[in-house]
């Protein structure tokens, strides 16, 4: 009877390490239909990633003295490393996984104070450092139809084989921006949509069998009360509203909702990203405010921005808004309620 | 219990948050209340309710009888203390307490003689009676909250002014794991349960009685019906959901009424109030029998080989109790409470009180140890649960911060520490110790604070009386010198005399002749030495009187009178006077 305990003496199944691994199980099914799009090389890139992130949480944890095992084992390091696998280019050089993964953990995470003390989402660091360092490379997806061996694609990403012109293609959200800036006018958001080859039956072909993936394993993931609704329906709901808008302006320019929701990293994005709770807001409408406005920066930046898609930028914005948000949408406590 | 069974008039409130324990409730209902056997020894703690600490009325060696007043309320918020059997008193002294520190409370240590022989216990009917008769009544028969939190019943009886009580609600939820007390109460005395309510409902000049059960007991719902019918009472029998802490007052008052109780106010401010079923149980039992509270309803449940209710007599060792149950051969602590806000006893030598209403012995694997702690990582849970909708993150954040403004400000006094934060939380963070840390932080800060106040209060008025008193003597110095030249010079001074005259005439005390001067300035010199001498003395006494003495044992008590007397006896007899004018402190 010496031991020291408090109570409740009872607790529920929940840890971390649960949490993490529901939110590595969700992933799943966007993860099978990424492999049945563009191949098996995607498993490798998450094993790289995963491998690299390991490492360097470890590195980072031994040398600020913190139990190896216990965070090592907490999965949070694996679900930065498939985010970061499954938003890069599935045959970038496997270096420029590595560099990412080191970065979201070594810098955005454990120099931060590691779990749960980041202020932007580690994965999303990763993407805006690369894509800012290494635009080309960040920017070359394989060609649709582009059918390589698994051996060719492990030489590519190993950095054996020429990097070819096939590979460099772009996504259907890239590809419709371009067409776009190219035509001047000329060409209008419908007809490139029915006749281009690169998009498929509401979105582009194929991705939109990956986004739906995602979208599966969200709900899911909200079934199973490890995500709430507010940061994802406030997500989807943003970036619908301003594509909804701008498409019934001028429908001939502008892409209809669903080509928006199920393109890019929308659907990763929404059940992800915006509701990783360590870089998110922490009341409920603040979550709603925050996926709202990470949906509407993405749209804008995807369309008229530079970049082919605008999740990461807009969620590391938000990201920055979080204390403000937080701060001025404390729910009223018991009893309280009348006098707010 | 389906939905048919709950009153169809009544409409059913929700409180937010909440968590679903497995239970554990089935195994200590299989068998009735048992009728614990007399033990060895009992020792009575005095201070056994919320507030203030009865005196003891019995001295080593005194014969008492069961149900005799052993400890008297010292105060409006306070509640008597009896024997629970004949006997001879052997000790009043410290003895371990069923508190999680362990630490010792003031105790009266009574051999029963086995024979059990009652006071003579005089029923009243409560409603021949003024009500302020009636709260005495219930006050000197130790009648507190039987749900674990021991306020003094009285004190809850008095309705707000200018707020007539809407509601009474009858607390019988029992929401926490194992516990099974007032479920096996409400089971085989309902009908008492029932009179009871009828008390408080009479004082309180309720309008309506709900009594609020949780539908995992459909029996004791039964029971309770079946006896509100047969009383001809109009009270609603209830069944609530099963949700933590569905129990707890605030959160009842909520699904029964509709009203939510903030932490800045009491329910009677909101025309409502609450008790405990065995509360009302023993109500009745105190006025109608002339049995005051002398043992309870306590659950033995968890790593034993017979789970069971028995009915203990207060000051039964914990040891006796436990081992009515037989406990398994790898039962390693036991707690006091329920697992979800009950505390670990610290000694089984502490005895059973009016607050024990379950004892759970415990195995590694019946409560395994907690994880380890994680780091937060944001992700609400706790909010979610909270039924006081706080943001227990937000609160553990500034706790550990030790910016405990911060956590005033996110309400952390409304906090019940029901531990539903806990319970769900991923990275197994202790919330609630972080609240109690951040709550006694404050606590103790709040002393300081007061007592520094206190202080340079006291500094303040002492300077300033210092001033006043110099100021005084100078005045008189001067006036009496002034007396003094005005003689010598008044026949060669003319013009001056006239204000000095005048001075002297509006003081008829002054002295005029030149003699009476200047004895009248030494003997105001003597006067002014003497009363800063005695001010200065009366500071050093303060300077070193004791700290730490609110609550004394007898033994110090006996201690300190000693030396008090071996002090008086080495002082002179001015000194004594004074010593003794000064009126002893006692241990309040």
């Amino acid at each position: 009877m010496t031991h020291f305990t408090t109570p409740p003496y009872v607790l529920g199944q929940a840890s971390v390490q649960r949490v993490m691994l529901q939110v590595l199980l969700a992933l799943l099914p966007g993860i099978a239909a990424y492999v049945w799009l563009v191949g098996a090389c995607i498993v490798l890139q998450l094993a790289i990633a995963t491998l690299a992130a390991l490492a360097g949480e470890a590195l980072m944890l031994r040398l600020r003295g913190r139990p190896l095992r216990l965070f090592l084992s907490d999965g949070s390091a694996i679900v930065t490393a498939w985010l970061i696998a499954l938003t890069f280019p599935p045959l970038a050089p496997w270096w420029l996984i590595v560099v990412g993964a080191l970065f979201a953990i070594v810098v955005a995470k454990q120099l931060y104070g590691g779990l749960g003390q980041n202020p932007f989402n580690p994965a999303m660091i990763a993407f805006a450092v690369c894509i800012v360092s290494f635009p080309a490379l960040m920017s070359q997806w394989p060609v649709l139809g582009l059918k390589l061996s698994l051996g060719e694609q492990i030489e590519i990403i190993a950095g054996l084989a020429q990097r070819i012109d096939v590979m460099s293609g772009a996504t259907p959200l890239d590809s419709l921006k371009t067409a776009l800036k190219l035509g001047e006018g000329a060409v209008d958001v419908p007809t490139l949509l029915a006749t281009q080859d690169v998009f498929g039956n509401f979105a582009g072909r194929g991705w939109e069998w990956v986004s739906g993936g995602y979208l599966l394993g969200g709900l899911w993931l909200w079934r199973r009360k490890v995500i709430n609704w507010h940061a994802p329906l406030g997500f989807l709901a943003g970036l619908s509203l301003l594509a909804g808008t701008l498409w019934g302006w001028n429908p001939q320019q502008f892409a209809n909702p669903l080509f928006h929701l199920f393109s890019g990293g929308a659907m990763l994005g929404a059940f992800f990203i915006v509701t990783d709770p360590v870089s998110g807001c922490t009341t409920p409408r603040g979550k709603l405010i925050f996926g709202f406005c990470a949906g509407v920066l993405a749209y804008i930046i995807r369309v008229f921005g530079g970049y082919p898609d605008g999740v990461a930028f807009a969620v590391l914005l938000m990201n920055l808004c979080v204390p403000l948000i937080d701060m001025y949408t404390q729910p009223p406590i018991f009893g309280m309620k009348d006098a707010q | 219990m389906p939905p048919e069974l709950t009153g169809v008039l009544q409409k059913l409130f929700r409180f937010k948050g909440g968590v679903k324990p497995d239970t554990n409730k089935a195994p200590s209902v299989q068998d009735p209340i048992g009728q614990a056997p007399l033990p060895a020894r009992l020792y009575v703690p005095l201070h056994q309710s919320i507030g203030g600490a009865p005196n003891p009325l019995v001295q080593p060696g005194e014969q008492v009888r069961k149900g005799q007043l052993i400890g008297s309320a010292d105060r409006w918020v306070s509640s008597a203390v009896h024997a629970p059997t004949s006997g001879t008193v052997l000790a009043v002294e410290e003895h371990v307490a069923a508190h999680p520190s362990g630490l010792p409370t003031l105790s009266v240590v009574i051999e029963p003689d086995g024979r059990d022989e009652w006071i003579d216990r005089v029923p009243v009917d409560h409603r021949s009676l003024p009500p302020e008769r009636v709260r005495e009544l219930l006050r000197d028969a130790g009648v507190v909250g039987l749900g674990g939190a021991v306020f003094p019943s009285h004190a809850k009886l008095t309705a707000a002014k200018a707020v007539p009580v809407e509601h009474l609600v009858i607390n019988g939820a029992e929401c926490e794991p194992f516990m099974t007390c007032d479920d096996v109460l409400m089971r085989e005395r309902a009908e008492e349960i029932v009179r009871g309510s009828a008390i408080f409902r009479d004082l309180l000049a309720a309008r309506q009685v709900l009594i609020g059960i949780e539908d995992n007991k459909p029996e004791a719902v039964a029971a309770m019906r079946e006896a509100v019918d047969r009383l001809g009472e109009d009270y609603e029998v209830v069944a609530v959901p099963t949700r933590y802490p569905a129990g707890g007052a605030k959160q009842l008052i909520r699904v029964l009424t509709g009203k939510e109780v903030p932490a800045s106010k009491r329910s009677t401010e909101l025309g409502v109030q609450c008790f405990n079923v065995a509360t009302a149980y023993t109500a009745y039992r105190a006025l109608a029998h002339g049995e005051p509270v002398i043992s309870r309803i306590v659950t033995l449940t968890g790593n034993v080989e017979h789970p069971r209710n028995w009915e203990v007599r207060l000051g039964t060792p914990m040891h006796d109790l436990v081992a009515l149950g037989g406990p398994k051969a790898d039962t390693g602590s036991y707690l006091m409470g329920g697992p979800m806000m009950g505390f670990e006893i610290p000694d089984l030598a502490a005895p059973v009180v009016k607050a024990t209403n379950c004892v759970i012995a415990g195995s590694p694997t019946l409560f395994p140890p907690s994880p380890p702690e994680m780091p937060c990582i944001r992700c609400g849970a706790c909010a979610e649960v909270c039924p006081h909708e706080l943001q227990p993150f937000e609160l553990y954040w500034f706790a550990r911060a030790r910016n405990f403004g911060k956590t005033q400000e996110y309400y952390l006094f409304d906090c019940i520490e029901c531990g539903c934060c806990s319970y769900v939380c991923p990275s197994h963070i202790p919330l609630v110790q972080y609240f109690r840390f951040a709550k006694s932080e404050i606590w103790a800060r709040e002393r300081e604070k007061q007592a520094a106040e206190a202080a340079k209060e006291r500094f303040e008025l002492r300077n300033a009386r210092e001033e006043r008193e110099q100021a005084e003597k100078a005045e008189r110095l001067a006036k009496a010198a002034a007396a003094r030249t005005s003689e010598r010079k008044a026949a060669p001074m003319p013009a001056d005399a006239v204000p000095v005259v005048a001075d002297a005439a509006a003081n008829p005390l002054a002295p005029s002749p030149e003699v009476a001067a200047l004895a009248s300035d030494a003997e105001a010199i003597k006067k002014a030495t003497i009363v800063a001498a005695m001010e200065r003395a009366r500071a050093q006494r303060e300077a070193v009187r004791p700290r730490n003495t609110e609550r004394l044992s007898a033994e110090q008590e006996k201690e300190i009178a000693a030396i008090e007397a071996r002090r008086r006896a080495l002082q002179p007899d001015a000194e004594r006077a004074d010593a003794a004018s000064t009126p002893p402190r006692t241990a309040e």
